[in-house]
């Protein structure tokens, strides 16, 4: 007999007993359905947590991205006054010079905005709104990768004369014009005139889940003559040229700005310097942790429907011990009774799996109606449940059917 | 002359637990031509299960040898024991064996399931039911074995055993758990097997049933104490038509 046909006659061979076990697990219908439940529950625990994981982590990761590109952002430190501390850029420490010498000392920096910002009530079209007012350069928007959806940003010169204009967020628009477009139409600011020359897109809640949508942006310098009256600005939002230049932009910087202030080496700052890629690097590994946390407790469960499905083989194998004598007795090898309980072990596992994608699949889109993210089911963990559930079949699966193929045919025939 | 199917050469078996030692089967030369219907009795304890679970390949002697149809078998793996058992010996048990909640005729198929060459399902079922024809329960390969008597139960069972056309049958108490009447009917479907030209080889601690073998071998202590032919065997159809008689007078009276 040629190996081909050894080889084929080995695979009839298992395909008939394939067909065994699964009527053995037809005939136990009720009992293979709640087997298998252990491991359906812990597929799909496992797809759906690693979805909801990867549905926030995508959302965190697009909001640190909405910060802006490759920015950099540096505050002023915190007053002391009386041994009270106020909060960061409270100090009165950073100027405008500062700002405008990053700019022109430091390598690699592509724009730079100052920014001062208050809250004050606006008025427009008849009606008044309370909101924060933010102070900035012209390039502000471009640092923050924000887009206008009608009308143009202010200019530089309109910056440099502190022209009375305003660019407006879409939820304030929206709060004084309703409908009606604001372009054109003037806004008051605490009572000064300004005239509305741009309306920004929404851009939604923001890392600290304030809406950023709801803001006026004006020139710096009009804010800072006609609204705070300071000389000193509360940060400086800085774009560098590539995220490869970030760290040595912020070593600059950080240098240009002690000398600056006359701090000595071994002082401590009295500004700081906020990363944008750093932040982004932190949050992307501390949402990977949290998603491979929740994979690993739902791994938990796997591992539990697993030790079920052994449970079940063993007292099975002590069911139908005589049943299994009378096989070996009329002609079954030790291989045949161990392949017909290790198909019956996988079987399960896998009709598990395979339903428990399903209901994963299934429980991560109800998920979703309920959370503002959309959780992401990732091909990746539903090969990866489906093999570690096959696996599950073969590793627990394997010990109940070596018992079975062990059985002595005379002590089986007698089993009551 | 052909053969034996079966030759013994001072087979041994013996049981070793922790602290005693049992010598279950103390030397039995013996040799069963083919054709032969041999009622092997004696006491319990007397070896004669051993015997049978040596001659039916399901044990493996301690000592001595063992040719079936001319192969060694007294030193053969477990895996060549079940092909040989699947090709050559068909089991009839004192308790039936049946599988629970499986039709007669999936009974029947069992040990095809594991035949060298492999038996297409078509095939399966032809021969499965020619089986069960033998034994006269073609009717019923629907119904499990819950749903059928004691004495049709036990034909399953032949059925079973004849289905890979065995050179040999070995029966343990065949008629253990039936009553006297079913009993013969059971005997008479062995004794026309055996005309058919298959070995019988049956346990059994009756005198009644024994009567119907060819040739009676008693067992004690784990010898051979007597092996002689039984020159008169029992008719099954005699026995049969004797019983319905009393049972008419019984009534009667």
């Amino acid at each position: 007999m040629g190996a081909f046909s050894t080889i084929g006659v080995f695979c009839a061979r298992s395909l008939l007993t394939a067909w065994i076990s699964m009527r053995a697990l037809r005939r136990n219908a009720m009992r293979s359905t709640l087997t298998a439940l252990g491991i359906i529950i812990g597929v799909a625990s496992v797809v759906t947590m690693v979805a909801v994981g990867n549905g926030a982590q995508a959302r965190i990761e697009g909001q640190v991205a909405a910060l802006g590109q490759n920015m950099l952002m540096i505050f002023a430190g915190s007053r002391r006054a009386g041994g009270v501390h106020g909060g960061l850029g409270s100090a009165r420490t950073m100027t405008v010079s500062d700002a405008l010498a990053i700019e022109r000392e430091v390598d690699h920096v592509v724009a730079v905005s100052p920014e001062v910002s208050t809250v004050a009530q606006v008025a427009a079209n008849g009606r008044n709104w309370s909101t924060s007012v933010a102070g900035e350069s012209q390039d502000y928007l471009k640092i923050r990768d924000w887009k206008l959806s009608s009308g143009m940003m202010f200019s530089e010169r309109e910056v440099r004369s502190a022209a009375r204009v305003a660019v407006v967020g879409s939820k304030t628009a929206n709060e004084l014009f309703g409908p009606l477009d604001p372009l054109g139409q003037s806004l008051r600011i605490r009572n000064i005139p300004f005239v509305i020359i741009g309306v920004l897109s929404s851009k939604g809640a923001g890392m600290g889940g304030q809406n950023q949508d709801d803001r006026v942006v004006i020139p710096f310098t009009t804010a800072m003559k006609r609204l705070t009256g300071e000389k000193f600005i509360r940060s400086i939002n800085i774009q560098i040229e590539s995220s490869a230049y970030m760290e040595s932009a912020q070593q600059e910087i950080g240098n240009l700005l002690r000398q600056r202030h006359g701090i000595p080496t071994g002082r401590e700052d009295d500004f700081n310097v906020f990363n944008q890629k750093e932040i982004a690097d932190t949050v992307g590994s501390i949402s990977r942790v949290i998603t491979l946390l929740l994979g690993a407790i739902s791994g938990i469960s796997l591992v539990v429907g697993g030790i079920g499905i052994m449970n079940i083989m063993l007292v099975s194998v002590t069911e139908r011990t005589r049943e299994i004598g009378i096989r070996i007795a009329v002609g079954a090898q030790p291989g045949d009774i161990r392949l017909q309980f290790l198909i019956e072990a996988v079987t399960l596992s896998l009709f598990g799996g395979a339903l428990g994608v399903l209901f994963g699949v299934g429980a991560a889109h109800l998920v979703g109606m309920f959370v503002e993210f959309v959780p992401v089911v990732s091909p990746g963990s539903i090969v990866l449940a489906f093999s570690v559930s096959f696996g599950i079949g073969v590793f627990f699966g394997f010990y109940p059917a070596r018992k079975a193929a062990a059985l002595d045919p005379i002590v089986a025939l007698r089993y009551e | 002359m052909s053969p034996p199917l079966i030759e013994l050469r001072g087979i041994e078996k013996t049981y070793r637990t922790e602290a005693v030692e049992v010598r279950a089967v103390r030397g039995v030369d013996l040799r069963i031509a083919r054709g032969e219907f041999v009622a092997v009795m004696g006491s319990s304890g007397s070896g004669k299960s051993t015997l049978m679970n040596i001659l039916g390949c399901l044990d493996r002697p301690t000592g001595g040898e063992y040719f079936l149809d001319g192969e060694a078998v007294s030193q053969m793996k477990k895996r060549d024991l079940s092909i040989l058992r699947n090709a050559k010996i068909g089991f009839v048990f004192q308790s039936f064996n049946l599988l629970a909640r499986t039709s007669a005729i999936d009974n029947v198929e069992l040990p095809m399931f594991y035949s060298q060459p492999l038996v297409a399902r078509a095939q399966r079922r032809q021969r499965a039911l020619e089986a069960l024809k033998k034994v006269g329960l073609s009717d019923r390969s629907g119904h499990h074995p819950s749903q059928l008597s004691g004495g049709q139960q036990q034909r399953i069972a032949i059925a079973r055993a004849l289905v890979n056309s065995p050179e040999l049958v070995l029966a343990d108490e065949p008629t253990g758990n039936l009553d006297t009447r079913t009993s013969a009917e059971i005997m008479g479907l062995f004794q026309a097997l055996n005309e058919a030209g298959i070995t019988i080889i049956m346990v059994t601690h009756e005198l009644d049933i024994a009567a119907y073998s060819k040739r009676v071998i008693v067992m004690r202590d784990g010898r051979i104490l007597s092996d002689q032919v039984n020159e008169t065997p029992r008719h099954a159809d005699v026995e049969i038509a004797r019983i319905d008689r009393e049972e008419r007078e019984a009534k009667l009276g």
